[in-house]
């Protein structure tokens, strides 16, 4: 599906004439040609890139960015965006840390960072909602404070959690598959179910697709703008605690580049900054394919500071390639 | 008001909005009778689009009374209006491109099972049911499945349309509903708003054309300066009365 020179009504025409072929169908094809590209260029630069034990090795370490993307999905189909997801994170671990060297339990802490995060995002979304700032302007503001409020009740210093449980999460798995990928998995299932076959998942996409008419049909923007930015928060406090299980400590700064990134894997993915399009394969796809750049330039001996660009540039001629959509 | 028939459906009352020093209505009185199409006449900035949504609870603020069926209510949001019966087909239709026909038509009333955040929706029944709603409508069906995006004109406004009169059991707003149609798709909406009249259902029509008024109302108000200025039964008045209503040139 390569945008043609007229693609509006080309692409409008294939929607007409063929139900399922619909425009949804075409953006989801993004991320798998944008995989299928990496593939065959990770094949010729390093053929260890596909080798079985690379492959696991990239998708373990997707993980964590495919369960910020998809909180961001649910942001972004809103319309909405969460520059705060790598604060929240930060702070949900540092706050497992300091439960865990108060002498409680890990997990009593891993209950705590959960809830904190839940909080951090649902004030984003009551921000936002009730004083009507935009979602930019707002999670700028959060990601400043969560950020502050992390290295001030952390001493800007990494708390140790010695615990067996966080250890074999970050290090276990069942066959060939690690943990860290089931958890991103099982959060993938349950972000699919909510997105699409709830009411609340319908009304994420309305809110996000059309304001006006949703304010006209009577739904609560409140209600969708909290439960997305909830979401996002808690999506973003199970991954500062799995950053936690792989670091064996609570970093206050650990994990920032996951701000931009979560975002460029949601868009990659097919979800629209503008709100109204979902996906969650996409943004797992989206994930892996960002991952997979830094692997394969990192395999290919590539000097480490080419890898932000690489991933800047992916980023950018994807959305470009999204202008076509609409 | 005839004796047969003496409660009005709507009764709208002194109403009046305003926005900082605009004031979009200015104690606007009215009523629509049960089983007519009454229209709303006047120039842009008259007030028509003020009273209808004032009647659908989109502003909160509104001062006067709104009786429906001869009992007082207090529209303070879209939903009391859509607990009553009253739904609306708006000029820009407030329809969501990106979701499928059935969602748009159930998006604030989805059938789920189970229960609690995670209860599923009842894909396979809305699906049939908006089905059945079209149909009822038009016979130009499209598959309830697609996306509103993918439907010609005609169609987005069959599905708006079909919406406001499957929910909208007691009365249906039409907000210039034929403003963006051609010859043909015009004179469909006008011909399936009379069936359904004749069927016993009521309509408001705002509309900008004196020749559609004539054609299908019972009833018309002329809107001026936020006021329901002249009240006519279409059978008693013509266009170039009309006319001169709305341009001021005849004063009540």
């Amino acid at each position: 599906m390569t945008p043609p020179t007229r693609p509006r009504t080309v692409l409008q025409r294939l929607g007409v004439s063929r139900d399922q072929l619909s425009m949804a169908t075409i953006a989801g094809l993004a991320p798998v040609l944008a995989l299928i590209l990496l593939m065959i260029v990770g094949a010729i630069v390093a053929p260890s890139f596909l080798s079985a034990g690379n492959i696991r090795s990239l998708l373990l370490s997707s993980a964590i960015l495919m369960i910020f993307a998809i909180g961001q999905t649910f942001v972004i189909s809103t319309a909405g965006i969460d520059l705060s997801v790598a604060a929240i994170a930060q702070l949900s671990g540092v706050a497992l840390g300091l439960v865990v060297a108060a002498g409680s339990s890990p997990e009593l802490g891993i209950l705590v960072a959960l809830a904190v995060g839940t909080a951090a995002g649902a004030l984003n979304g009551f921000l936002i909602f009730r004083l009507k700032i935009s979602d930019f302007i707002v999670t700028l503001g959060t990601f400043s404070a969560f950020s502050g409020l992390t290295l001030l009740l952390s001493d800007a210093r990494p708390q140790i959690v010695n615990s067996p449980t966080l250890l074999a999460i970050s290090t276990g798995g069942i066959g060939p598959m690690s943990y860290l990928l089931l958890v991103a998995l099982v959060v993938a299932a349950v972000g699919y179910l909510l997105i699409f076959h709830t009411r609340f998942g319908t009304h994420v996409l309305a809110v996000g697709g059309n304001r006006k008419a949703a304010d006209a049909m009577g739904l609560s923007f409140g209600n969708v703008k909290v439960g997305v930015y909830a979401i996002s928060g808690l999506l973003a406090a199970i991954a500062g605690i799995l950053l936690v299980a792989r670091l064996g400590a609570a970093e206050p700064t650990a994990g920032s580049a996951y701000q931009l990134t979560s975002i460029a894997a949601a868009v990659l993915g097919g979800v629209s900054l503008f709100g109204g399009k979902r996906s969650i394969v996409g943004p797992l796809i989206g994930a892996v394919v960002l991952t997979g750049v830094v692997n394969l330039l990192t395999i290919a001996g590539v000097p480490v500071y080419y890898q932000p660009i690489a991933v800047g540039a992916v980023v950018v001629l994807a959305a470009y390639l999204r202008r076509y959509e609409r | 008001m005839s004796e047969s028939n003496p409660t009005p459906l709507l009764q709208v009352t002194n109403l009046s909005v305003r926005f900082g020093n605009v004031v979009a209505l200015d104690g606007a009185s009215m009523h629509a009778m049960a089983g007519e199409i009454t229209a709303i006449i006047g120039d842009n900035g008259a007030g028509k689009s003020s009273l209808s949504k004032a009647i659908l609870g989109v502003y909160a603020k509104a001062e006067g009374t709104i009786a429906v069926n001869g009992r007082d209510v207090v529209m303070s949001s879209p939903q009391v209006a859509k607990e009553l019966g009253i739904e609306a087909v708006f000029q820009d239709l407030a329809l969501f491109d990106d979701l499928a026909l059935w969602q748009n038509m159930f998006i604030n009333r989805v059938l789920r099972r189970g229960w609690g955040a995670l209860s599923l929706l009842r894909r396979s029944e809305m699906i049939a049911k908006s089905d059945e709603m079209v149909c009822q409508l038009t016979v130009n069906v499209p598959d309830a499945r697609r996306t509103v995006r993918s439907m010609s004109g005609g169609q987005r406004q069959a599905v708006a349309i079909a919406r406001a009169v499957a929910w909208g059991s007691n009365l249906v707003i039409m907000d210039e509903p034929t403003a963006a149609l051609g010859v043909r798709e015009r004179t469909e909406v006008e011909n399936t708003i009379i069936r359904l009249r004749d069927a016993g259902r009521s309509f408001i029509l705002i509309s900008h054309s004196f020749d559609q008024v004539m054609r299908v109302a019972d009833a018309v108000w002329v809107m001026r300066h936020g006021r329901a200025a002249a009240h006519r039964r279409v059978s008693e008045t013509s266009g170039e009365e009309l006319v001169g209503l709305v341009t001021g040139a005849i004063s009540e």
